[in-house]
């Protein structure tokens, strides 16, 4: 106790420059977006919010949102139980690989799906004989989201999963379980916690995304418009407060989800102090 | 209380694919090849256009909605694309399905047309060079003009601050840079002065937007530098949303902006749209849609309607959007294009990597 | 390492997901990266990417993002530390916020921050009028934003770790003598050091990419305010795509070292540590 005692100022110090810093960094912005927003009143809210278009971009980001978050929970399980649990070779690679996404240009990600699947590329004859369209069109979008939030379900799992270990799963192997049973009845109940909250961060930063979905998008008014880029649309045509409150709708967004992040922490804190 | 946990994540994802299958199906029908049937059926058709354009496409839509309808009895829904021209023009010859594009420049046009995607001869397609509208370069300056800003050469002044877009990114500053380059060209400056004038000009920028609007954001809401190097109709634009505020002065010299419009004949054979793109286009020209590009600060290209909205300037300043809405000044010598011996060649000497626009920059 | 077969069933499987999902989404796109920039020859892909403007560009982005995350090491230790220690009003809040930046559109928070920071809004001006110094538009202004981007990296990979340092290390060290500064130094930040460089990178790298918000803050300015993936962006507008995949390729070499250090940081520290137990 005499410890805490003495570092009394320090405490002080260190949480005041804690709120200040978030303060001006997190706060200010969000306080400027609500300001904004409401800058012509309530009703002139209501307006930008309800407005058709808005309304289509906030259910596009939505979907790609909800696609991005199945696919990497698939790839996040099956990349976070090969990792963990097996051992061969060009796993360091291959874990490399998994995390890369986070750390490439947001431009350089919408770039290579162009490349890829643009006019230009070897595949887009064979694709649009089959009337497939993947870049300035619903499937790109997914496709960048997926990209952008790639590694964040299975970096949640992995550390959970490494400190479990195998003896649990290789007993149950042993004693002739298959697979998915193992994983229903060993290891899920593991990882779930661990699991939802890279959900919430994989939702959070799928709903964000600007520059990946930018690059592809084509921006078509109402079709392949995600709210961020409705939010730039509305910005650059001097309609501010229409920005700034579509914005406001995907703050809202944001905070349920760390909202949510939270009762998870806590509910899985209980749990596990339980099961000490 | 673990089963229940377990049954409220199956629910979630349960739902979250239902939802999600729901809109794929949806888009199914967008993404897919819409061939357009006889009778009553909606007709769709994209249009990718520049950053300025969208009050006026947003006006003109609607018009053409209506006209469609009560010439062919078909309704038609157009999808708006609008960003800086040169990377829409990129995006369209890449695969972005517009079956119609407005550009700024036909420099950009013909980009998509070396991809492929449109036949030559596209200039003579529609009348006066397929360029329904024209705009020009002027300067907004803020009220009252505190720094006295008159012409270009006041722009190379050290005490002012310069807003414009650059030129390496967006169409409407290859615009801005040309119309300065003309008229340190007419003082009779010798090349080597005209770039020295354009690098003192360059400088003074404050904001490099990479795009128009951008651009107009940073003087207009932002409050960054003392004039603002801009489209005609986006200056316009100003005054009517700020009231008060901004004041255009129209330099003795500038360029004539020739925004092209054009078909992407690939795509539109590809969906059908051929009849109805034609038909959008041409219908730029009809005196209706030329009232409404009047309206939107684009000078229009048939004589008449032109001559409705000219005015006779007795200064260069312009305080307010006319009360009876003549806002045209006349009183302005305009190069063109040609001048510069064309877009490709323009582009070569002036912006192309490491050409007159990149040695402005090295020191 | 002793390699043995797994007695777990399932790996092919989850080898068969994985490789699948990750060459669809990641590897093949990555390849035409590297295909399209190999249609320049050796010397005009090093004359593409040594430009002096390029080179401004990567200097721009690299030294704005090394400030930016040196900003929230400093930054992320402390909150990692209130968090983990101490007992406030607000914690939970301050804990709930932090990777608000992940939740945010980059756009919003780069037209937000913008806003605030031009030489008339709210913290701008008191800059200018104070101290004169600008923000938008200028170095400060980007590093400004990308300090915004990097807040959740350094303090979520330290929090945990310092979870779980057992506080009685540290009693002991006091009842030894040490004086609060000695134990963190000797005691504590050994610990946490190999979280610190792994949220640094991880911050760094992600910075060093970010377009979003860096775009509306950076005046855009040549060899001032110009930043890397702006240059990506103006080569495509130019319809030159080797030179645009070019810079792309050498910005994905630089995060794939960046990576790769950070790999083998972490991997020679785990083995210190679990040689000296």
């Amino acid at each position: 106790m005499e410890l805490r005692k003495e570092n009394r100022v320090l405490k002080f110090f260190f949480i005041t420059v804690s709120f200040v810093f978030l303060g001006v960094f997190l706060i200010l912005p969000l306080i400027y977006i609500v300001v904004t927003a409401l800058r012509d009143g309530i009703m002139g809210y209501l307006t930008a919010v309800s407005d058709e278009y808005a309304i289509k971009a906030a259910l596009l980001t939505v979907q790609a949102t909800i696609w991005a978050v199945i696919v990497n929970t698939i790839f996040g399980i099956a990349a976070a139980w090969l990792i963990t649990k097996y051992a061969f070779k060009g796993k360091k690679v291959l874990s490399t690989f998994i995390d890369l996404p986070v750390t490439v240009s947001p431009i350089i990600a919408g770039l290579i799906y162009v490349l890829t699947f643009g006019r230009q590329s070897d595949l887009y004859p064979i694709l649009d004989s089959y009337g497939i369209q993947i870049i300035f069109a619903v499937p790109g979008i997914v496709l960048a989201t997926i990209f952008v939030t790639f590694p964040f379900i299975s970096r949640e799992l992995i550390p959970v999963l490494t400190s479990q270990g195998t003896d649990e799963e290789e007993a149950a192997a042993l004693m002739g379980a298959k697979t998915f049973t193992i994983f229903r009845k060993i290891t899920f109940p593991h990882i779930k916690w661990a699991l939802l909250y890279g959900v919430v961060l994989c939702t959070a930063r799928a709903m964000g995304e600007f520059g990946a979905v930018s690059v592809l998008s084509g921006h078509l008014r109402g079709k392949t418009n995600t709210l961020p880029l409705y939010i730039e649309l509305l910005y650059q045509g001097y309609d501010f407060t229409g920005a700034f409150a579509a914005s406001s709708i995907l703050v809202v967004l944001a905070i349920v989800v760390l909202i949510l992040r939270l009762v998870i922490e806590k509910r899985g804190q209980k749990e596990l102090d339980l099961n000490k | 209380m673990k089963k229940k946990l377990l049954s409220l994540i199956l629910i979630a994802a349960l739902g979250a694919s239902v939802v999600g299958c729901g809109s794929k199906g949806g888009t199914a029908s967008i993404d897919g090849e819409d061939v357009p049937k006889a009778g009553g059926e909606k007709i769709e058709l994209t249009n990718v256009s520049y950053d300025p354009t969208r009050e006026l496409y947003a006006a003109y839509n609607e018009l053409f909605a209506k006209h469609y309808e009560e010439e062919f009895g078909q309704t038609v829904e157009i999808t708006q694309s609008h960003g800086g021209s040169g990377k829409q023009a990129l995006e369209v010859a890449n695969g972005l399905e517009a079956d119609v594009v407005t550009l700024a420049l036909e420099g950009d046009v013909q980009v998509v047309a070396d991809a492929g995607l449109i036949d030559d001869g596209f200039t003579s397609e529609f009348d006066v060079d397929s360029s329904p509208y024209t705009s020009t370069i002027v300067f907004l300056v803020r009220s009252g003009n505190p720094k006295n800003i008159n012409d270009w050469d006041d722009l190379t002044r050290k005490d002012v601050g310069v807003i414009t877009p650059n030129p390496k990114t967006s169409g409407g500053a290859m615009w801005n840079y040309l119309a300065a380059w003309y008229y340190f060209e007419q003082q009779g400056q010798s090349e080597d002065e005209i770039l020295e004038s354009i690098r003192q000009l360059y400088a003074n920028v404050v904001v490099l937007d990479s795009g128009a609007r951008g651009a107009t954001t940073s003087f207009v809401e932002n409050k960054q530098g003392d004039v603002l190097i801009a489209w005609e109709n986006e200056a316009f634009l100003s005054l009517q949303e700020y009231p008060g505020e901004y004041e255009i002065v129209v330099p003795s010299v500038s360029i004539l902006c020739q925004p092209t419009v054009a078909v992407v004949d690939e795509v539109a054979k590809k969906h059908g749209t051929e009849d109805v793109a034609k038909e959008y286009l041409s219908y730029l020209y009809s005196d209706e849609a030329q009232e409404i590009e009047a309206q939107n600060f684009y000078r229009p290209s048939t004589k008449s309607i032109y001559d409705k909205y000219v005015f006779t300037a007795d200064s260069n300043t312009i305080t307010e959007v006319p009360a009876d809405g003549k806002w045209i000044n006349d009183n302005i010598t305009l190069t063109d294009i040609n001048h510069f011996g064309g877009w490709t060649k323009a582009r070569a000497t002036h912006f192309a990597d490491g050409a007159n626009f990149d040695s402005i920059y090295e020191q | 390492m002793n390699r043995h077969k797994s007695v777990i069933p399932g790996f092919g499987i989850s080898m068969g997901i994985t490789i699948t999902i990750l060459s669809i989404v990641v590897l093949i796109p990555l390849c035409s990266l590297v295909v399209f920039s190999a249609k320049l020859s050796f010397s005009e892909f090093v004359y593409t990417v040594t430009r002096p403007r390029i080179l401004s560009g990567y200097f721009v982005s690299i030294s704005t993002a090394f400030i930016a995350s040196l900003v929230n090491v400093v930054m992320g230790i402390i909150l990692a530390w209130i968090l983990v220690r101490y007992d406030f009003k607000g914690k939970r809040f301050i804990d709930g916020i932090i990777e608000l930046p992940f939740a945010l559109p980059t756009a919003v928070a780069g037209i937000s921050l913008t806003h605030l920071t031009t030489t008339n809004g709210w913290v701008g001006q008191i800059f200018y009028k104070l101290f004169g110094i600008q923000i938008a538009y200028t170095r400060i202004g980007i590093t400004v934003a990308l300090i915004f981007i990097g807040i959740p990296f350094v303090v979520r990979s330290v929090q945990p770790v310092l979870e779980k340092i057992d506080i009685q290390y540290e009693e002991a060290a006091f009842i030894l003598g040490a004086d609060a500064k000695t134990t963190f130094t000797k005691v504590i930040f050994p610990e946490i050091l190999p979280a610190i460089i792994s949220g640094f990178t991880l911050a760094f790298a992600r910075c060093i990419g970010e377009y979003g918000s860096v775009v509306f803050i950076a005046g855009n300015t040549p060899y001032e305010t110009e930043i890397a993936p702006l240059l990506i962006m103006s080569e495509l507008q130019e319809y030159d795509y080797s030179a645009a995949t070019s810079i792309a390729l050498v910005m994905l070499g630089i995060s794939i070292v960046i990576l790769s250090i950070n790999a083998i940081v972490q991997a020679s520290v785990s083995k210190r540590v679990n040689g000296k137990i």
